[in-house]
């Protein structure tokens, strides 16, 4: 069954706690070529059936107005992956 | 049960077993949600102001003949998401919606996990995020009341300190330089952080209101500061009651 990933980013100006803890975590485990972490979420919503047009705009409506918080987040990607 | 005396203004209104009365009469309603903490906190603050609470519950489709709203903090939809963003979508919080926009103004307060509510509602601007030291914190925090015009705040002074509970996780406000600018030049900045910021709060925000000012967030919780013996050792310990006496105030006094 097909499957429409969003991806969801904290905004660029927006410091990220989560990401900076995970920035200075990397080193101590000895992986040091990073020098920034920006952690964000995906979610994958599974369709019964075909991923009509009308089907991908709820998908972007849901992105924008319950998966994400405009204030603090984009919507980076929404696409269609095939099971 | 025998409830405490009343403290506050309110004591001149209910001197007499009528104005007692008249108090009682006002209802506010404390919402709970799946995973809301301190609704009967909240509760039983009201009742200690002289007002009657109300339960309502999150599912309901009327808010009923309350007076004004508490979304009182916790934990709704265990944080799923975001902080308040499953619970904003709640049947009754689209009334509540309705009725703070509305010409009534219907006054509505949200403590911690409530003004995360507040925010994802879009009833007031910006958002919260994780603490900058990505902590739970839990400590008496000192505020500085800087708007004492809200309906939530008309019994305090204004630059008032008062020391109520903070606890929480995702209690870092944020907004962009153009709102917090707006938001301090329309004197929209309704609590500060004093002495110590516990979270990386912008600009020490620690609660604003809407533009009417009936619409009132903040992180810290007033209602876990409303009884002598129970409440933070700095101060009084009551220093939260005044939201509640300040709300039930200006309902009776409208009502007049």
């Amino acid at each position: 069954m097909p499957r429409i990933v969003v991806d969801v980013m904290p905004k660029p100006e927006i410091l990220d706690p989560q990401g900076k803890a995970i920035v200075g975590a990397l080193p101590r485990l000895g992986f040091t070529a990073f020098s920034a972490v920006r952690q964000g979420k995906r979610f994958e919503l599974t369709v019964d059936g075909e991923v009509t047009e009308e089907i991908l705009a709820q998908a972007r409506n849901a992105a924008e107005t319950l998966l994400s918080n405009p204030v603090i987040e984009d919507v980076v990607n929404v696409e269609v992956v095939e099971a | 049960m025998t409830e405490l005396p009343l403290i506050g203004e309110a004591i001149a209104v209910a001197a007499d077993a009528a104005g007692a009365r008249r108090l009682a009469g006002a209802k506010i309603g404390v919402i709970t949600f799946p995973g809301t903490l301190d609704d009967r906190d909240a509760a039983r603050a009201v009742r200690l102001a002289g007002a009657t609470p109300v339960e309502l519950w999150h599912a309901d489709t009327t808010l009923g003949d309350v007076d004004a709203v508490v979304i009182p903090g916790g934990f709704s939809y265990g944080d799923y998401l975001r902080a308040g963003a499953i619970a904003r979508f709640a049947p009754l919080m689209s009334k509540i919606i309705d009725a703070a926009n509305s010409d009534a103004r219907l006054p509505v307060l949200g403590i911690c996990n409530g003004f995360q509510i507040l925010t994802e509602s879009h009833l007031l601007p910006g958002s919260m995020v994780k603490n900058d030291h990505l902590k739970f914190m839990c400590r008496d925090q000192v505020l500085c009341v800087e708007n004492n015009t809200t309906a939530w705040t008309r019994d305090y002074a204004a630059g008032q300190e008062i020391t109520v509970p903070l606890k929480n996780q995702d209690g870092q406000y944020i907004a962009d330089e153009k709102t917090l600018d707006a938001l301090e030049s329309e004197g929209r900045v309704v609590f500060r952080y004093v002495g110590f910021n516990p979270n990386g709060s912008r600009r020490d925000i620690a609660g604003i209101s809407n533009p009417a000012g009936n619409v009132v967030g903040l992180m810290p919780h007033p209602e876990h500061a409303v009884e002598a013996g129970f409440g933070p050792e700095i101060g009084s310990g009551t220093e939260g009651l005044g939201f509640f006496t300040s709300v039930l105030n200006k309902i009776v006094g409208d009502n007049k």
